[in-house]
């Protein structure tokens, strides 16, 4: 038995709105210096995705060969790539490109993620093993590896680009669930929950879930940040994009050439990518700890 | 002892300690003004619940609370040693060497990767300055002292190959080889089983015998102190509130609350028709967080107005005191916290005619084959098999308590969810209400879950801690009695008042209650929706002891109320035969003996049962007398041996025929026990005849 008074467990009783929710996650999120950072950083860049064209002062092919070349100035606040485009446009709008594909393909992955990781945690046996190896072959294989087989066979476009992500991190999903499950399915409730006859679905969403959202909202936010970087990557080797797609990556390739003539774009591109992914990164490591 | 307790050198010495703990931000004291004296040769009992602060004034004495706690007040001195003045240096050389340690778990204590020789020499090296060959000798001797069988061999082995039992007295070697001032003791046999613990409490009194060894021994439990201790100090909620010699203690308490201890406590030949076990009213408080004035004030039955104000100690007599404002009173017997006994109603007359009975289990069997590692596989071994119940016969009639009394290993927990479905079992049949019974849980509709329910051991665990005690009580109600959300609303505050908790408990959420709290909306969970049987495995044993009484009285109230047949599961032979109307004892995964409680102490009885029953520290040391020790330990049911399951531990071991051939059901013609043994009725009647449990020692 403890000796220190027992404090309100993590649970957050019964549910207050969404809005209250997410106002008192923001407020914990701020509490600390380095995931107010984070936080404020992923904000800012999910801000410009949706903002995009509305605050880019340029298109994002759109070409000045007039200007092309120059450094960072007022009029082009990241300066201009050696075809003559707005490297601060191309930027912003990228920004969405990127953070919508990774978003979108974050949130399916883990959906399907969570029912085969529930469902292997729970059966247990054959399905168990069966989708776990599966996975395991699956993980086995580093991510942009297993991204680019995918595309060679799947095709190039966008949405197959979508799908390789789901596909790439479904496995990981998974068994972060599949262990939140173990560890919580032989405790006294669920068992007691199976003696009143609750099927087997409603012991899945009611009792068991709850546990697994606190994990499965930092894995979510660290999947995110993995699935920006495999899209940059993958538009650095060309692949899934078509240029001349704002991607971060791409622009990188493109700014390589010419990286002693217009460093500049080839600088921001890739701090971009970093910048984002460091900054959920951190905001995920300050979820993690709100949940602990 | 012919030294009087004042001549004799004084070991330890505690003044006045008050010790505080840091929880966000400010201290809140866990041990408040404690002062106790212990001599040599002097066995000190430290006695209180969770909360009680004896472990935290055990840490203190070893100066070892951590970064959160400290010393705010007091002196500690270990003969003429000042140990509160010792640096981290002077401190590494006390410990181990003038104070041992034995603590509560001995396999987070033990090295799991050094061999338990290895370890007990590494102590001795270090403690002694031994050169290797006299280390390995000097520890040799000790394994031998400490009576483990072939010390050679358990020299060679890692912790985690003996037992429970095994390990504990590694511990205490090692303790005890570097000859210490003061030992001191953390609960060193709670985690054994209870005829295991008898043998680890003679052989501590046996090794500390004539020793000047002072011993600090701190327990929750009461009985345990009858046996090993000289003095006992009562804690309560961080005040020392009764200090005085074993004797004295447990003829007359003079504090309520010891009282109250020593009277929640079942002793063997209560039964719930003649005794309502008197349980404790209230809650421990939170550290931090006590009553003003008296500590025990809150629940003390015999509180009045001056109680507001702390008592101080009062000298009660013969080296002894008390921290209660009326304790002259209660020694003259004027007033008791006592509760006058309120027998229990006279039984339900069972109507004349055949009723089905609640629950038969036939020859159930229930086999974990192991899986076989790859080495077995390829050299086309048979997997090994867990048989861990055989051929278990019992029947539960209704309105009925049925009580299961077995140790660990015995495959009790494992019958119990076997029944609930929660196991498959390999053989046998179960029917209930005259119905067989689908093995499986999934295989049982509505009306068959309805009529069996379970409460287990770990309350923390029971219930989830994301929803609120409503939603977990409305559950069985909507889904197993059909009742609508409206209906189950008004029947949970009904179920909420049942097991004496106020209804605003029913928007709380688990985090906020306590161990007994949550235990008894884990018990209104199960009679929600009345079934017709209730299985109980252990429900009290993670309780402190204060609170299993108000537990065990409520199982009892209910179970009249509802009519409801039980299944009682629990290590405690006490508890069952104060809860049970048939008492079932179990080992190795075979039913031993069937007797009823009140037949349960006169012979003939099944060597087991004797070896159990000789083997309860009895709350009354006036009656102390020496168990059967039982040699060897528990084999494990992999290893299940041939013949009577009993046969490699039993002391009336008859012969061949016991290690051979499986024993036969006797019946005894007076009492109807049944037990399962070799040894003929009239035969172990005669020899047991002179037993009587407590006080003298078994003829062989």
């Amino acid at each position: 038995m403890t000796t220190v008074p027992k404090t309100t467990n993590n649970a957050r009783g019964v549910a207050p709105s969404l809005w209250r929710r997410l106002s008192l996650l923001l407020r914990k999120l701020y509490a600390r210096p380095i995931s107010a950072i984070g936080t404020t950083i992923t904000l800012l860049f999910i801000l410009a995705a949706i903002l995009g064209p509305l605050i880019a002062p340029y298109g994002e092919n759109e070409i000045i060969a007039s200007e092309a070349r120059q450094p960072p100035s007022p009029v082009h606040w990241f300066g201009t790539d050696n075809l003559g485009r707005d490297v601060f446009s191309r930027v912003i709008l990228g920004a969405r490109e990127i953070l919508v594909l990774a978003g979108v393909g974050t949130l399916l992955a883990v959906v399907f993620g969570t029912i085969f990781g529930l469902l292997a945690g729970y059966s247990g046996g054959w399905l168990d093993e069966g989708i776990m190896r599966t996975f395991d072959s699956l993980l086995a294989l580093p991510a942009l590896l297993l991204a680019l087989l995918l595309l060679g066979t799947v095709g190039q476009s966008q949405y197959s680009v979508l799908i390789v992500i789901v596909i790439v991190y479904i496995p990981i999903v998974a068994r972060v669930v599949r262990s939140v499950v173990l560890a919580v399915k032989p405790q006294g409730f669920v068992e007691a929950a199976r003696l009143t006859g609750e099927s087997q679905p409603r012991i899945l969403f009611r009792e068991i879930m709850p546990f697994v959202y606190p994990t499965l909202s930092v894995e979510s936010a660290v999947r995110f940040s993995y699935a920006i970087f495999l899209i940059g990557s993958l538009g650095f080797l060309r692949v899934g994009v078509q240029p001349p797609s704002p991607n971060w990556g791409l622009m990188v390739k493109e700014a390589r050439p010419f990286a002693s003539l217009v460093p500049w774009a080839l600088f921001f591109p890739a701090a971009a990518i970093s910048l984002v992914v460091i900054g959920v990164n951190l905001m995920a490591d300050g979820l993690k700890r709100i949940m602990s | 002892m012919t030294l009087t307790r004042s001549e004799k050198r004084t070991i330890l010495e505690i003044n006045e300690l008050t010790v505080a703990y840091q929880h966000a931000g400010e201290w809140l004291e866990a041990v408040r003004d404690v002062s106790l004296c212990i001599h040599g040769g002097e066995t000190y009992g430290l006695v209180g619940e969770s909360g009680s602060g004896k472990t935290t004034l055990a840490l203190a004495v070893l100066r070892y609370l951590g970064k959160q706690g400290s010393i705010r007040n007091g002196e500690i001195h270990l003969g003429d040693l000042d140990l509160l003045a010792l640096d981290d240096g002077e401190l590494r050389q006390v410990w181990g060497s003038s104070i041992s340690l034995v603590p509560q778990n001995p396999q987070s204590s033990l090295n799991p990767s050094l061999r338990v020789g290895d370890q007990l020499v590494e102590t001795l090296r270090h403690q002694r300055s031994l050169s290797q060959q006299d280390a390995q000798t000097q520890a040799l001797k000790w394994l031998e002292k400490v009576r483990l069988p072939d010390p050679g061999l358990v020299a060679e082995r890692y912790p985690h190959q003996i037992s429970g039992g095994m390990q504990q007295r590694v511990m205490i070697a090692m303790a005890l080889c570097t000859e210490p001032k003061l030992l001191i003791l953390d609960e060193p046999t709670t985690n054994l089983d209870v005829t295991t613990q008898v043998v680890i409490l003679d052989l501590i009194g046996e090794l500390i015998q004539g020793q000047e060894t002072g011993v600090l021994y701190v327990t929750h439990n009461l009985a345990v102190v009858t046996q090993v201790c000289d003095r006992v100090a009562v804690l309560y909620a961080s005040e020392l509130v009764e200090d005085a010699s074993t004797q004295d203690l447990f003829s007359k308490p003079l504090h309520p609350y010891t009282q109250g201890l020593i009277e929640s406590i079942p002793r063997l030949g209560d039964t719930k028709g003649s005794i309502q076990l008197r349980a404790i009213a209230g809650q421990i408080p939170p550290i931090g967080d006590v009553p003003s004035g008296c500590v025990f004030r809150t629940r003390c039955p015999i509180a009045i107005d001056v109680c507001e104000t702390r008592p101080p100690l009062y000298p009660a007599g013969d080296s002894r005191i008390s921290r209660c404002h009326r304790w002259h009173e209660i020694d003259q017997m004027e007033v008791s916290a006592r509760q006058p006994t309120r027998s229990r109603i006279a039984e339900h007359i069972s109507p004349n005619g055949e009723q089905p009975q609640t629950l038969k289990v036939n020859d159930i069997s229930v086999h974990f084959p192991l899986q076989r590692s790859l080495s077995d596989l390829v050299r086309r071994q048979p997997a090994k098999v867990v048989r861990a119940v055989n051929e278990v016969n019992f029947n539960v009639k209704p309105g009925k308590t049925l009580g299961l009394v077995g140790e660990s290993g015995s495959g009790k927990t494992t019958i119990a969810r076997t029944i609930m479905g929660l196991e498959s079992k390999t053989s046998g049949s179960i029917e209930l209400l005259d119905l067989p019974l689908p093995d499986k849980l999934s295989n049982r509709d509505l009306d068959t879950l309805r009529l069996l329910q379970m409460v287990s051991q770990n309350p923390e665990e029971a219930l989830n801690p994301y929803l609120t005690i409503g939603d977990s009580l409305r559950r069985p109600l909507m889904r197993l009695s059909g009742l609508s959300k409206t209906q189950a609303d008004s029947r949970v505050v009904e179920l909420l008042q049942t097991v004496l908790l106020p209804p605003t408990y029913a928007d709380r959420l688990p985090g906020q209650l306590s161990g007994g709290e949550l235990q008894r909306v884990a018990i209104a969970r199960a009679f929600a929706a009345n079934p017709e049987l209730l299985v109980l495995d252990e429900p009290v044993s993670s309780l402190d002891v204060s609170v299993q009484a108000s537990i065990l009285n409520l199982v009892n109230e209910l179970q009249y109320e509802h009519e409801n047949s039980l299944l009682f599961i629990s290590h405690d032979l006490a508890i069952v035969a104060y809860l049970a109307d048939l008492i079932a004892v179990i080992y190795l995964g075979s039913l031993m003996e069937i007797s009823a409680p009140g037949d349960l102490l006169q012979p003939p009885h099944h060597p087991y049962t004797e070896a159990l029953l000789s083997s309860i520290p009895l709350a009354d040391p006036s009656r102390r007398g020496t168990p059967i020790h039982l040699e060897g330990d528990i084999p494990h049911p992999v290893d299940l041996p041939s013949g009577c399951p009993f046969h490699s531990r039993c002391p009336r071991l008859l012969g061949e025929i016991c290690t051979t051939q499986i024993p036969p059901w006797q019946i005894d013609a007076e009492s109807g026990k049944q037990i399962f043994c070799h040894i003929p009725l009239q035969e172990l009647s005669t020899f047991q005849e002179h037993i009587v449990f407590g006080e003298t020692s078994y003829p062989r």
